[in-house]
């Protein structure tokens, strides 16, 4: 946040529509992206009540639980969901490419594509979890077994949520979020969670404006929540005597009927926000790093489908090397995500300049050709003045790269009272002594410099598990699912 | 946790006090634990005690290594040794791009090298977290981790496997640490690495002993109270020095401006609230802003002389602070200062961290703000601001803080299995306001 | 303090609403309204008047919320609490005793409250010395500015090593030691009622109040499960906030003073809007989640065009500007600030400016159509 994102906040208000964040889309969108709505029972911790799924948005799939207490019936749910996110996944690979050999020498390949999964709202992806943690660590024989797709389910469902909390990662992604990166409302960042009333603002029906739409998505009459959370109206009013129903029925499939009808009813106006949503993103133009970072999505996915059938399941909590070495990995990912945002996206790079980290301007004098010669063998040092109004609040000495071609990098020599920035550039301008041409910024061009992604650090060592340290509590017991994983209540 | 720092009787004076505790921790080093943790509140003589156990450990002949947090802590450490122990041979383990200083380089007993290999003959050798994280190899009899409640356990578990035995030295009401991303996954989880290096320590450790100082040598006596009661309120300290022991005097009187009373308000209490109308404002409150940057500068006019058990010196410029807590106010009242204030260190309380002078002016966190935000609350930012100072401190601020406080929704999520963090920073921020209340010049009487 | 008087009158002849825990730890949540300190201090049933404004409180409870949560709590007190004592046993390790157990609720049933209070009172006394005791559905006291509140609490106050300790039934999960957090605040700020409830009963007896342990149990369904888990909760931050709140609560009656004499809530008055507005409210988008009057302030506080409508983080952006209309017409210049704002407004106008600059690389890039509208709001200025 900052009095940009305000600042397009007031514009909304004033104008009666949602005002951009963004020039160019920050994020992947597949092709066939698998989109998910999924409902839990209310005052349950993961029980599953229905979920419309499907990768097109005329071709709804809907799964769901007429009686979400019975536990077989939670576990026939299970695999049916299995069947169709696993096949999402098998078929969503892609040719794969081969890599240059690793430094080992061991062979290196990565899949052409990966499986999307867009679900509404943050909870969404809690309730994700949650199902992917419930049956993980379900045994496939013996007592308590269930279908062998369910613990695949699980397995791959907690995958795809760690994987959501890496910043810049689009694997699974909520559509509340992703939609809020791009545009600012005219409302708060609470009512902004309801879907519907987020798109309100962004793209209002016919005939209505940003709050007079977002008014009617809070009516949860005409306009359902988006889920996993129903509304207790519903719950109670309707869906209650409808299970009950079922319950009584004993089995002549009208009393299910009956609950699958007015779930869909719930699911069906968000499967098409969703889908709403889909088209509105996929008209911006993709983010330059938009394609590295999914590429890292795709090396992830890679490893961990080909790799899927040596593993476990998760650990229920991170021992003490791996949430270190994981903190660390989500560290770097957000530095980079915020620095490559701000590179592909001028008006992202704007916020950092209202902050002070960047700056905008003019270059008034450009030495080229500058050496200096000072240390034992001259060295190319090209000096650049830039004229800005920014409010800068970087200090002389701070190291910055250039905006458009990051690999220009540079400190701040002098900083002008009258907004003049000296800056003597050390580096990305080709290995001779003359600068490659065209690649320091000429006198009156505009240019942008900022310290993002400048102090960009190695990748970190930690300890083997193995090696855990006495003041970490020594090397954990490894981890092998029980008997009491498998047979843990469901209920 | 076996809890050594049992306070001695009042008839103690500081000095045996602090003696008494830093010989525990001595004795406490040959008795065969892994660890040992040492708290210390502002000023309590840390690095002098890490200086001691430090030369302690080299006569008996053990190989250390000494784990600092930046690089400017690790030459400070180096300066110390080097210049009480010049027998001790010590090596500085540094990055390429490091330029060792020349208070390093002036003594004869220290090497610096990028390599351990390098300093393998050295008694000592110091480096920063970041530096030890690259090891891979070796490992060292005994460490010292210095400012270890500002080090993230993630960074413990990294240099961890290279000493055998440890001792902690370290300020827990100081700034915790902090991440950009979402940290929720591990909460409540003993090895959490977002916990304090020495709260993880101790989770796994639970009979280590640990020490606290009981004297802070740096805050005077108008201070340690205050700020023992605020920040400290379960782990309370006292001042080394007397009431009478200290004095500031200014060589020029004052002419009756705010500035001049609010400044010998300060000079005759220890403390002063600069207090501006009530007004909500940016961070970057042009005002109070105006008025840090004016107090500063108006202190240095009046040539402040510091009176003390160290002797009679000026306060000059190098021995004020201002602290702020964000960035762009740093800026914006470096600028304000002028020429006349140029060489006045003005800073955000995590810089200020560990660094000591004779009078502060502080802007305050709150100050002007319409809400309290978790950030501005958190009493290690306050306690950072309020406790570098040797004689006084100016607090400025705009009137409507308590107010604020009183305002401020409770609603922060519990998560289960954490310890409470005490001081609660509401807390502590109540209990600075109420004592700065009696020390109030408002600007426009 | 309030006279009785005066809070009939704003309550309009209605019986006072009585507080339970949940509305108690409620008062803490935006201390800073007068509306809502006068309304609670004066027991408004603010639901009623919500409703009756047009803006009723969306906080409906879903029945299978409601049957799960009176299953698990009576599974786990089920035979004198059988359950929770083997988990106080087996879980936590704790040298738990042979127990007394009683339940405080189920007798005659047209009893009063201060008679069922006066029980709970003797219980607790005679207890004071003994050990191993647990007291379901105690009837506890606490003063809200000068009215006297009764706390039903489904909780059980349980002795060991003569300190009391607060169990709080919840059946929200708590899975692989996670819960949560927004609902372990919540029992944590709820059990903290207790707690202080408690703690004053004891002072009343003469006995020493921190025998009440700070300490409370929070026992919940573990996983997926019905079986429940305990964990230790430390209440203290809660205790605190508490404490002061309700100190400061007494303050409503200078509110009280300021209003006007004949000011009423009276749920059949024609000028219930204007009596509420009378008020003023301290509306943020967080008012949603704990207030029954959010939505009318909310609609309140967007007809003025208030900032505060967009939060508080937009609000601390915006200096001291309260009024959306204010602060766009600093950021395009057509506002002269006052020197009270001229930093905000310099600091808008430069926002306004990279905006425009960056929209305008974008558009002359082939950006996203809807980069136009921002261009309608700010004209550039020359």
């Amino acid at each position: 946040m900052s009095a940009l994102t305000s600042l397009a906040q007031l514009e909304a208000v004033a104008t009666g529509r949602a005002q951009p964040l963004a020039t160019v889309r920050h994020c992947h969108l597949a092709a066939e992206p698998l989109v998910m709505v999924p409902l839990k029972l209310a005052g349950e911790a993961a029980a599953p009540l229905a979920v419309m799924l499907g990768t097109r948005a005329g071709d709804p799939v809907l799964l769901a639980v007429p009686q979400p207490r019975n536990r077989d019936l939670r576990f026939a749910f299970a695999a049916d969901l299995a069947k169709l996110v696993l096949e999402h996944v098998e078929a969503s690979r892609g040719r794969t490419e081969e890599l240059p050999p690793a430094k080992d020498g061991e062979e290196r390949i990565r899949y052409g594509d990966a499986p999307q999964i867009l679900v509404p709202n943050r909870a969404g992806v809690g309730f994700l979890r949650m199902l992917g943690r419930s049956t993980r660590f379900r045994r496939t024989e013996g007592p308590h077994a269930v279908d062998p797709s369910v613990p695949r389910l699980g397995r791959w469902l907690t995958w795809y949520a760690d994987r959501h909390d890496r910043p810049g990662s689009c694997l699974l992604m909520t559509m509340t979020e992703t939609l809020r990166l791009h545009w600012a409302t005219g409302q708060s960042s609470l009512e902004d969670g309801n879907l519907a009333a987020l798109l309100g603002w962004i793209d209002p029906p016919e005939g209505l404006d940003g709050p007079a739409a977002a008014a009617r998505a809070e009516d949860p009459v005409e306009s359902p929540p988006a889920g996993p959370a129903t509304d207790p109206t519903f719950d109670n009013e309707v869906l209650a005597p409808a299970i009950a129903a079922y319950d009584r029925d004993g089995g002549d499939g009208r009393a299910e009927e009956r609950v699958r009808d007015v779930l869909a009813a719930q699911l069906t106006p968000t499967w098409d926000l969703m889908w709403r949503a889909v088209g509105l993103l996929r008209a911006l133009p993709e983010g330059a790093a938009v394609g590295g970072r999914w590429e890292r999505d795709r090396d992830a996915f890679t490893w961990y489908h080909s790799t899927f059938d040596d593993g476990h399941p998760q650990a229920r909590r991170d021992p003490a090397v791996r949430a270190a070495r994981r903190l660390h990995d989500l560290e770097r990912a957000q530095d980079a995500y915020d620095a490559q945002r701000a590179f592909d996206d001028p008006l992202v790079m704007a916020e950092h300049r209202l902050s002070g980290q960047a700056f905008g301007g003019v270059v008034t004098e450009s030495d080229p050709a500058r050496l200096d010669e000072s240390g034992k063998r001259p060295k190319l040092r090209p000096l650049l003045r830039v004229s800005t109004e920014d409010p800068l609040q970087l200090d002389v000495g701070a190291a910055v790269c250039n905006a458009a071609r990051p690999a220009l990098k540079g400190k701040i020599v002098e900083i002008g009272a009258a907004g003049g920035v000296l800056l003597e550039l050390t580096g990305g301008m080709g290995r001779k002594l003359v600068p490659e041409p065209g690649v320091v910024p000429e006198v009156g061009e505009r240019v942008c410099f900022t310290s993002l992604g400048v102090g960009s650090w190695g990748a970190a060592k930690f300890p083997e598990a193995e090696d855990t340290p006495w003041t970490h509590g020594g090397p954990p017991a490894e981890y092998v699912p029980t008997d009491d994983d498998a047979a843990e209540d469901w209920s | 946790m076996i809890d050594t720092g049992a306070a001695p009787g009042p008839d103690t004076g500081p000095g045996a006090a602090a003696d008494a505790v830093v010989g525990a921790v001595l004795a406490d080093l040959s008795r065969g634990h892994r660890g040992v943790v040492v708290d210390s509140p502002p000023g309590a003589g840390k690095s002098t005690l890490v200086v001691r156990a430090a030369a302690h450990l080299a006569a008996a002949g053990e190989r250390l290594m000494i784990v600092a947090q930046t690089n400017e802590q690790v030459d400070d450490l180096i300066e110390r040794i080097a210049g009480k122990h010049p027998d001790v041979s010590i090596g500085r383990l540094s990055a390429s791009t490091y330029l060792p200083a020349a208070r390093v380089t002036a003594h004869a007993s220290v090497r610096v090298a990028t390599k351990a290999d390098d300093l393998a003959d050295r008694t000592v050798v110091i480096a920063t977290a970041a530096k030890w994280a690259t090891l891979t190899d070796g490992t060292w009899p005994w460490a010292i981790v210095d400012e270890a409640y500002q080090m993230r356990s993630d960074m413990l578990l990294r240099i961890a496997g290279r000493f055998e035995r440890a001792l902690f030295v370290g300020d827990p009401g100081q700034l915790d640490p902090f991440s950009t991303v979402e940290v929720e996954r591990w909460a409540g989880l003993t090895w959490d690495p977002m916990r304090s290096a020495v709260s993880v320590l101790l989770a796994h450790n639970p009979d280590l002993p640990v020490h606290r100082l009981p004297v802070s040598w740096r805050l005077p006596a108008s201070a340690a109270p205050v700020v023992s009661d605020a920040f400290y309120p379960f782990t309370r300290f006292r001042s080394g020095t007397g009431p009478g022991d200290r004095r500031l005097e200014y060589a020029a009187g004052g002419m009756g401006t705010t500035y001049d009373r609010a400044l010998d308000e300060a000079a005759s209490s220890g403390w002063a609230l600069y207090e501006l109308p009530a007004r909500h404002a940016l961070r970057t409150d042009g005002q109070a802003i105006q008025a840090t940057a004016a107090l500063a500068v108006r202190l240095l006019q009046r040539g402040g002389v510091a009176h003390s058990e160290q002797g009679s010196a000026p306060v000059g410029a190098d021995r004020i602070a201002v602290g702020a807590a964000h960035r762009d106010q740093v800026t914006a009242i470096r600028a304000a200062l002028g020429e006349h204030g140029a060489s006045i260190t003005v800073d955000t309380a995590n810089r200020l961290q560990g660094r000591e002078y004779d009078v502060t002016v502080v802007l305050h966190p709150l100050s002007g703000r319409r809400d309290a935000t978790a950030f501005h609350l958190e009493s290690g930012r306050l306690c950072v601001l309020a406790s570098r100072h040797r004689h006084a401190c100016v607090v400025v601020a705009r009137a409507g803080i308590p107010e604020l406080l009183d305002a401020h929704p409770s609603t922060d999520p519990v998560h289960l299995g954490v310890p409470v963090k005490f001081p609660d920073g509401w807390e502590a921020n109540q209990s600075m306001l109420a004592h700065l209340a009696r020390h109030r010049v408002r600007a426009h009487d | 303090m309030m006279h009785d008087s005066d809070m009939q009158r704003l309550r309009g002849g209605a019986t006072p609403r009585n507080h339970d825990a949940r509305t108690i730890a409620a008062l803490t949540a935006n201390p800073g309204c007068a509306r809502r300190g006068v309304m609670d201090a004066a027991g408004v049933d603010k639901d009623a008047v919500a409703r009756r404004l047009g803006f009723p409180a969306p906080f409906g409870q879903s029945q299978f919320a409601i049957t799960r949560g009176n299953a698990f709590e009576a599974q786990v007190k089920a035979d004198g609490c059988a359950e929770l004592l083997t988990l106080l046993r087996d879980r936590l390790g704790l040298d738990v005793p042979e127990v007394a157990y009683d339940d405080l609720e189920v007798v005659g049933g047209n009893e009063s409250r201060e008679v069922r209070h006066a029980r709970t009172r003797r219980l607790v006394e005679r207890a004071l010395g003994g050990e191993g005791t647990l007291f379901d559905h105690p009837l506890l006291r606490l003063e809200i500015a000068g009215q006297t509140a009764y706390l039903e609490p489904d909780v059980i106050a349980f002795q060991l090593g003569g300190r009391f300790h607060i169990i709080e039934i919840k059946s929200f999960a708590v899975i692989d030691g996670q819960a949560e957090p927004e609902q372990v605040a919540a029992a944590a700020r709820q059990s903290a009622v207790y707690v202080l409830a408690l703690r004053r009963l004891l002072e009343e007896l003469g006995a020493d109040p921190g025998r009440v342990s700070h300490e409370v149990f929070l026992v919940c369904p573990e996983n997926f499960s019905n079986r429940p888990a305990a964990t230790p909760l430390d209440v203290r931050p809660q205790l605190a906030v508490l404490e002061r709140q309700l100190a400061r609560l007494t303050r409503v009656d200078q509110i009280v003073g300021g209003l006007p004499d004949d000011l009423t809530f009276d749920l059949e008055d024609a000028a219930l809007p204007e009596a509420v507005r009378t008020v003023d409210a301290r509306y943020a988008p967080e008012c949603m989640a704990t207030c029954e009057m959010a939505f009318f302030c909310r609609d309140e506080a967007r007809a003025c065009g208030a900032t505060a409508t967009l939060g508080k983080a937009v609000r601390d952006d915006l200096g001291g500007v309260d009024a959306i209309g204010t602060a766009l017409a600093l950021a395009d210049g057509s506002l002269t600030p006052s020197a009270d704002l001229a930093e905000t407004a310099e600091r808008l106008r430069t926002a306004a400016r990279l905006r425009r600059e960056a929209l305008a690389a974008a558009t002359a890039a082939g950006g996203p159509a809807t980069a136009e509208s921002a261009y309608a709001v700010i004209p550039a200025t020359a």
